[in-house]
């Protein structure tokens, strides 16, 4: 599925990213693909809040819906 | 601009002295390492060709140099590329890491260590670390990275004495052999006119170094930043303990502040506290003593006898002391009025930064943004246009993409009064009772959402999407604080001075010339015929480009009924910006679009105004008293056509 329809709480993986200068962000932030990350916060129609460690990093919802994720058990 | 960038970072290094550069992740506490290094002297400029700040002071023998805050090596924004160019003209590179988020920070490090450059790590925060309960190994990291790293609390000045000391121990680290084979490979190729650090940033891609040499851009960027990736995982599994991470106050006050039911009550609640201080406070009080009492009560006639007994009468006693002369009015306005106000508003700006609410409220205000082709970065230029406009069309520089730019600068124009305005509409409409507020608040507000939809849909470009570090919240840093607004008042001023130095002299040429009322005269049929105004409130108008307070408080003097009140002022509200303001436009937006922009505001400011004008007439005729609701109902109606039209447009694109 996409970033954009996740639930607060969930954990993922990322399993696709973008092409662009994105992917590049991404693997500064540890947000690669393959990365483990909880899902800290979801604003209504609006960004996404991930959090890997104790990193948070708010991704807008245009680019969250380019985002594909797997749920982790 | 390469050319002198290159010149920049190597100035002024004495013989026989180093070049220190400070780098490392935004907020790590740079600026803290900075001055212990350098003490007072410091000397903060551009770096040419831009507008990013650069500090540079000296120790010893020795430069040292500050550096923006950036996550990696590469050229996606301004200020990494100004970071890039410094570290990669760097004697030896001191890494400030944040102890707390080392996964994030020694991305940087080692991309720094690959470039071959002698590194020490000050490992910043080694308290917060360890309060959240994080154990780090530091010889572990040592012998990891293969460069000194000395723990420190900057904030307190612990480690500062022993980073000092090591700093001679700095080395270059280990880096992996098949990428130290590939970089001498290249560097070998082009007989040694790169150096190792600019070999491997073409390796990665970056088009500007590329170009620089004459080199193809590399596809090794994603390869490498994984591989490098990889091992800080492995470094951080390695050295890094961690205790059991706690829900704190911290966490609880970041959740609020991001979900709308109670982010939306905060924030409103913060931006009150900011008027509270910036608007009635400073504005009124603070401004009212300064400008009124000390001002033009006692530096105005001074310089005006003064310079009355130089030079008796003529043009030029005008240019210096007449009403908008560069002796009095020039000087009141930026000593009396500007200092304090944008004073003001970087204090509070950098109180929210530093406690780190303001990314969280640019997440919150996101999904709105959006629809203006901004992302939520912009809420900053956007509320800073409530303290002056000419400031907030300043900082719209932050934003990523030169079309957000150009969006914001026009709704600065448009829609946003400045407080210097806004302290004097708010009085009016006091006057006028709450029915007046309101619809004149709706009008604004609306023009700001028609514009800004109008803009994100029809503009043509991409917008970029959010993707901002939250980073912890803590309690603000009163020094960094207090600093940060010093530095940035000063270089408002400095920048905005000559601005409003050749802005009121070319007002004092247009006086002394005759052209300032002839002008007024010119403008008076379409006060009269369109707006319904009386003639006199085209000199409120026309003063209203000199200042818009001016422009608001000779409405004050015009025998005006409510009607015409409010349409004085919402055309005055859209009016052109103030004279600075202009300039800024040109200068940020360059001479062709601001030909476009300024005009578009004009001619808005009068289309807007008379149609509120006639509908107000023509309801009266119709209703006579109930005319409010009527008013509102079509402004609401006009609102809705125009989101109703562009998401029509948006869905029939969407399915094309």
């Amino acid at each position: 599925m996409t970033l954009d329809r996740v639930r607060r709480g969930q954990v993922l993986r990322i399993a696709g990213l973008p092409d662009g200068v994105f992917r590049a962000q991404a693997l500064r932030f540890d947000l690669g693909e393959g990365a483990v990350v909880t899902c800290r916060e979801v604003i209504p129609a609006g960004p996404v809040v991930l959090a890997r460690r104790r990193q948070e990093v708010a991704i807008g919802r245009d680019l969250a819906r380019l985002i594909m994720v797997e749920p982790v058990r | 601009m390469d050319c002198c960038g290159r010149q920049f970072a190597g100035d002024g290094v004495p013989p026989g002295g180093r070049r220190i550069v400070l780098a490392g992740n935004p907020n790590v506490g740079k600026s803290v390492f900075f001055n212990a290094f350098t003490g007072l002297y410091v000397n903060v400029s551009n770096y040419p060709g831009t507008t990013v700040e650069i500090a540079r002071g000296r120790w010893g023998p020795d430069l040292v140099l500050d550096t923006p805050g950036v996550y990696g090596l590469s050229s996606f924004n301004e200020e990494e590329r100004i970071a890039r160019d410094i570290i990669l003209q760097a004697d030896l590179v001191v890494n400030v890491v944040d102890a707390v988020h080392l996964e994030r920070d020694l991305f940087l490090t080692r991309h720094i260590i690959d470039t071959g450059v002698p590194v020490v790590v000050a490992l910043n925060m080694v308290d917060e670390a360890r309060r959240q309960g994080l154990k780090i190994d530091v010889p572990r990291l040592e012998q990891e990275l293969g460069v000194p790293v000395v723990p420190t609390v900057a904030v307190t000045g612990k480690g500062l004495a022993e980073l000092r000391q090591r700093l001679h121990t700095a080395r270059p680290g280990r880096v992996d052999p098949d990428l130290v084979a590939l970089l001498d490979e290249l560097v070998a190729a082009t007989g040694g006119r790169i150096s190792r650090g600019e070999a491997l940033l073409v390796l990665e891609g970056d088009e500007e170094i590329a170009r620089r040499y004459g080199l193809p851009p590399g596809d090794r960027r994603e390869a490498l930043y994984r591989v490098r990736r990889a091992e800080v995982n492995r470094i951080v599994e390695l050295v890094v303990r961690e205790g059991a991470p706690r829900a704190d106050l911290g966490s609880r006050l970041s959740h609020w502040m991001l979900q709308p039911l109670t982010g939306w009550p905060l924030l409103a609640l913060t931006l009150w506290l900011i008027y509270e201080f910036n608007g009635v406070f400073i504005a009124g009080t603070v401004v009212g003593f300064v400008e009124g009492s000390l001002m033009q009560g006692y530096y105005e006639p001074a310089v005006r006898d003064l310079v009355g007994y130089l030079l008796p009468t003529g043009p030029l006693n005008t240019l210096l002391a007449g009403d908008f002369g560069i002796l009095t009015m020039t000087v009141t306005y930026i000593l009396g009025l500007l200092l304090p106000l944008v004073a003001g508003f970087y204090l509070a700006l950098g109180l929210l930064e530093d406690v780190g609410y303001l990314p969280r409220i640019a997440a919150l205000v996101d999904r709105f943004l959006v629809g203006f082709g901004l992302n939520g970065r912009a809420v900053i230029p956007l509320i800073m246009g409530f303290g002056c406009v000419t400031m907030a069309s300043i900082t719209t520089r932050l934003l990523s993409s030169d079309r957000e730019r150009r969006i914001a600068i026009f709704l600065l124009g448009l829609s946003i009064p400045c407080s210097a305005q806004l302290a004097v509409i708010v009085t009016m409409l006091a006057g006028l009772g709450p029915g007046y507020a309101s619809l004149y608040a709706l009008i604004i507000g609306s023009l700001l959402v028609a514009t800004g939809t109008l803009l994100g849909r029809f503009l043509p470009g991409e917008a970029t999407p959010l993707f901002i570090d939250l980073p912890p919240l803590r309690l603000p840093r009163w020094r960094n604080v207090l600093k940060k607004t010093a530095v940035r008042t000063w270089h408002f001023l400095g920048e905005a001075t000559p601005l409003f130095v050749i802005g009121s002299l070319a007002l004092s040429v247009m006086q002394v010339s005759g052209l300032l009322g002839r002008l007024q005269s010119w403008l008076a049929p379409l006060t009269e015929g369109w707006l319904k105004l009386p003639r006199e409130t085209a000199n409120a108008f026309i003063m209203g480009f000199v200042r818009r307070d001016f422009g608001a408080a000779g409405l004050y003097q015009l025998p005006l009924n409510p009607d015409q009140t409010l349409v004085a002022l919402v055309t005055i509200t859209i009016f052109v910006p103030c004279v600075a303001s202009t300039l800024v436009i040109f200068k940020e937006r360059g001479r062709r679009e601001a030909l476009v922009i300024w005009p578009t505001i004009f001619v808005l400011a009068f289309v807007i105004g008379g149609i509120l004008a006639h509908l107000f007439a023509f309801f009266r005729g119709m209703a006579g008293e109930s005319v409010l609701p009527l008013v509102i109902g079509s402004v609401l109606l006009f609102l809705a056509a125009v989101l109703g039209l562009t998401s029509l447009r948006r869905t029939r694109w969407s399915g094309g």
